[in-house]
């Protein structure tokens, strides 16, 4: 868990400051220090996680809000004995299971087991993670467990509706080859076994992640912002053939997203974001990261 | 002996001393024998006829007058970039001091008998280059000198910029010989009609002539830029170290180089950590040091495999995960490693502290020091200038006794490893006073206790001293502050080992 507190500005100026560097490394004398640049994008990293982190606790509290009362009510017609119990464990489910650190895997096979403790899961302030966790669950056995139906009542359609390169990688690296002297950004990390058949493609595709990198639930932030970055070149450089599906969808977010690093960082701040009051940023990556078709799509699915 | 911290000021060699065609004159200088305390003046004394100096088309060569230093101030000169000193380096006698600046010059100083450094070689060692396929521009900044250990009367040194490395030989000649037959004095040929004798030619003295040569240049092994180069103890060898692969060498041949780490992956993609610097161990020549962006060090021995990846042993201090920030990463980035001259020590240097690791103790350091742990609340500014990337250097003295590092504020810190007391000095033209010692400098966070201390606040993050060398066998440093160069000496035990260090407070002005 990145730790902000000693940090005197937030992930999205940090997101906007390394992006800069990396933008103007290009152009310092002596070429890109590849040393310098990895520095960078591992600060991108964590601030990308820790702004996720920010905005999914944000936004499944406001979900869970809603549908703890409605499960509730139902509850509460079925047997308003166990309303109050039932509530609160579903709560606690809910709410308290977001595990950065531990496998994906492992964080999933107890849920499973439908233990209403989570102790396998370390509570924390990102909520989040149980949203992949539990929408995945769903797929996998769909038993009738409360705990799970809740979940999935939260996402009845999302999980066919994510675009497919939204369950992908979570880390990005920007990596200059200096063999080749070809920039790439890139992400890999875990993927999810989901089960919905236009994701499948994905799964495959499957990079064993980075030897240090730790699990960043960040996947659903569609890549499609943080793919196109900053250079067209970039785009070409992508082997993966999981991507293939995701390019013609990443060519507008790209184009949109170079265009306005085109124009210097004044285009940015004409853009105006138009989700939630959650979005209400007023830094460049940000409204990049908001404004960027994909991400609206992300938001509004769950 | 007594380990006192107490320096005086040397010697401050500005830029434009380092680097000028100054003629020779008389040293305006006296050393107070009974004390061995040297007041400081600037002086201009080169060698006359250098061979490899080439001057710069921007650079506009000063003449200073001997001055007494009070006036060095207002004579003081804005820099330029090149002349920012970009490594120090003492040779295995501590004879001689070389410096490499971002110009791609080296200076090279000569102690003389009674004590004081002076200019003795300039060259310029490598130019800016183009490298027309990738369409980069490749620095001439100098990287890193590492004298070769001397086997004859002249001087060898390697010196690195990011892509060559070139060994140069720097010879005196004092004697010319005279009486050619064909060829007059000043080397025009003779009419043959006007010769009636034969002589001899003779060999007659003439004024010291330094030269500088360059004998190797060892091209085109690394794709990526050069961090550190490093002399093997069998005399024979050396390595060379990218942010990907460390390439050993003969230096006899230049033609190719063996690669004995490779830490490039398959998928450039998959890049998690770069080397930041290598070191062959100073007795064992199979043996190599080098450490990661990641933090961590790695030991490798050459006699497992022709391949070194698989390391020997891996010295690495398993971090807090509670207190990870956005900056972990780049803050446990190693920055220099440095074997003890015993061989049984590494120092490293991460940005916010020195540790010594025992070799023989993989898992933690033995000794962790907090250069300036003041900086950990400000990293966020610190990454918005661009100072969280500054690679500091560290150095051990003579006995492994006292490591030495740079900071912020033109401030360097000195740590006893037996006493566990440390002080901050300050190398700053402003304090260079006749016979003046250093006075020790406290950094606090919040209120000042006593006038003398320095808020954090009002460190100048732009002074920053990355270069440091301690003379191998004397208590005598070297403090690169930008484009200046400082030599410290220390006040009582100027020569000789410290053995039951005691801290002493320094004496009232």
């Amino acid at each position: 868990m990145i730790n902000t507190m000693e940090c005197a500005v937030d992930a999205q100026s940090l997101i906007s400051i390394s992006l800069r560097k990396i933008h103007n490394s290009r152009t310092q004398r002596g070429g890109i220090k590849l040393h310098k640049n990895l520095l960078v994008s591992y600060v991108l990293r964590n601030a990308r996680q820790v702004y996720m982190n920010e905005k999914y606790a944000e936004i499944y509290r406001m979900q869970q809000y809603e549908e703890v009362m409605t499960v509730c009510n139902e509850i509460q017609e079925l047997n308003p004995l166990d309303l109050v119990e039932d509530c609160e464990e579903q709560t606690a489910d809910c709410c308290g299971s977001a595990n950065e650190s531990a496998s994906l895997c492992g964080a999933l096979l107890p849920v499973s087991h439908q233990a209403p403790s989570v102790q396998h899961l370390q509570p924390s302030s990102a909520c989040s993670v149980p949203l992949a966790l539990q929408s995945e669950e769903v797929c996998k056995a769909p038993e009738p467990s409360f705990y799970r139906s809740c979940c999935a009542e939260a996402y009845p359609v999302s999980n066919c509706d994510f675009s497919p390169v939204n369950s992908m990688h979570c880390n990005k690296t920007t990596v200059l080859d200096l063999d080749t002297h070809v920039v790439t950004t890139v992400e890999n990390g875990y993927l999810h076994q989901d089960c919905c058949a236009s994701l499948q493609q994905c799964c495959q595709g499957a990079q064993s992640p980075a030897k240090k990198r730790k699990l960043d639930f960040g996947y659903y932030v569609s890549e499609i912002e943080e793919v196109p970055d900053f250079t067209p070149c970039k785009r070409a450089k992508f082997e993966d053939s999981s991507y293939a599906s995701t390019e013609p969808l990443d060519t507008s977010n790209i184009s949109n997203l170079i265009s306005i690093f085109g124009s210097g960082f004044s285009g940015l701040v004409s853009r105006q974001a138009d989700l939630e009051q959650a979005l209400n940023g007023q830094f460049c990556s940000k409204q990049a990261l908001a404004s960027l078709g994909a991400w609206t799509r992300a938001i509004v699915a769950f | 002996m007594t380990c006192t911290f107490e320096y005086q000021l040397l010697e401050i060699v500005p830029a434009d001393e380092r680097v000028s065609l100054a003629e020779i004159k008389t040293p305006v200088a006296c050393c107070n024998p009974s004390t061995h305390i040297l007041t400081l003046i600037i002086r201009l004394r080169l060698f006359a006829g250098l061979v490899e100096l080439q001057p710069r088309p921007w650079f506009c060569p000063r003449m200073l007058s001997p001055v007494l230093c009070s006036d060095l101030a207002a004579l003081e000169p804005e820099y330029t970039e090149a002349d920012v000193i970009s490594t120090v380096e003492f040779n295995q006698t501590g004879e001689f001091l070389a410096t490499g600046d971002k110009g791609g010059r080296v200076v090279i100083f000569q102690r003389e008998p009674q004590g004081e450094y002076n200019v003795y070689s300039t060259f310029q060692s490598h130019e800016p280059e183009f490298d027309y396929l990738k369409s980069l521009e490749i620095e001439e900044k100098i990287n890193k000198i590492r004298w070769l250990p001397p086997h004859n009367p002249a001087h060898f040194l390697l010196t690195t910029n990011d892509k060559t490395i070139k060994l140069w030989k720097v010879s005196e000649r004092d004697k010319r010989a005279e009486g050619y037959n064909l060829r007059d004095e000043e080397g025009r040929l003779k009419d043959l009609s006007t010769i009636t004798t034969l002589q001899v030619p003779v060999l007659r003295p003439m004024d010291l002539l330094v030269e500088a040569s360059p004998r190797r240049v060892f091209a085109n092994a690394h794709a990526y830029h050069i961090n550190s180069i490093s002399v093997n103890s069998d005399c024979e060898t050396y390595l060379s170290a990218d942010d990907l692969r460390i390439n050993l060498w003969h230096l006899n041949i230049t033609d190719r180089s063996f690669n004995i780490v490779d830490l490039k992956p398959e998928n450039m993609e998959d890049l998690s950590e770069v080397i930041t610097v290598a070191e062959f161990h100073p007795h064992h020549c199979h043996l190599l040091a080098f450490s990661s962006s990641t933090g961590t060090t790695r030991l490798c021995d050459m006699r497992a495999r022709a391949l070194c990846d698989q390391h020997a042993k891996l010295f690495e201090e398993a971090v807090d995960p509670s207190r990870r920030s956005f900056f972990s990463e780049i803050v446990s980035s190693v920055s220099d490693v440095k074997f003890s001259h015993s061989g049984r020590y590494l120092l490293t240097r991460d940005y916010l502290t020195v540790k010594v690791w025992d070799l023989n103790m993989e898992n933690k350091p033995v000794e962790t020091y907090q250069v300036h742990d003041y900086l950990r609340t400000k990293l966020c500014s610190l990454y918005e200038s661009d100072c969280i990337f500054d690679k500091f250097e560290c150095a051990w003295n003579g006995t492994d006794s006292v490591i030495m590092t740079g900071a912020y504020n033109n401030y360097f810190r000195m740590f006893d490893r037996a006493s566990r007391r440390d002080v901050t000095l300050e190398a700053s033209r402003e304090m260079c006073k006749r016979r003046a010692v250093l006075q020790p400098r406290r950094v606090c966070v919040g209120k000042k206790r006593k006038e003398t201390d320095v808020s954090v606040d009002s460190l100048d993050f732009r002074k920053k001293i990355l270069h440091t060398a301690w003379h191998p066998k004397e208590n005598i440093i070297a403090i690169a502050a930008s484009n200046n160069l400082y030599i410290f000496q220390d006040r009582l035990t100027p020569s000789g080992h410290h053995n039951t260090p005691e801290i002493q407070s320094a004496p009232p002005k």
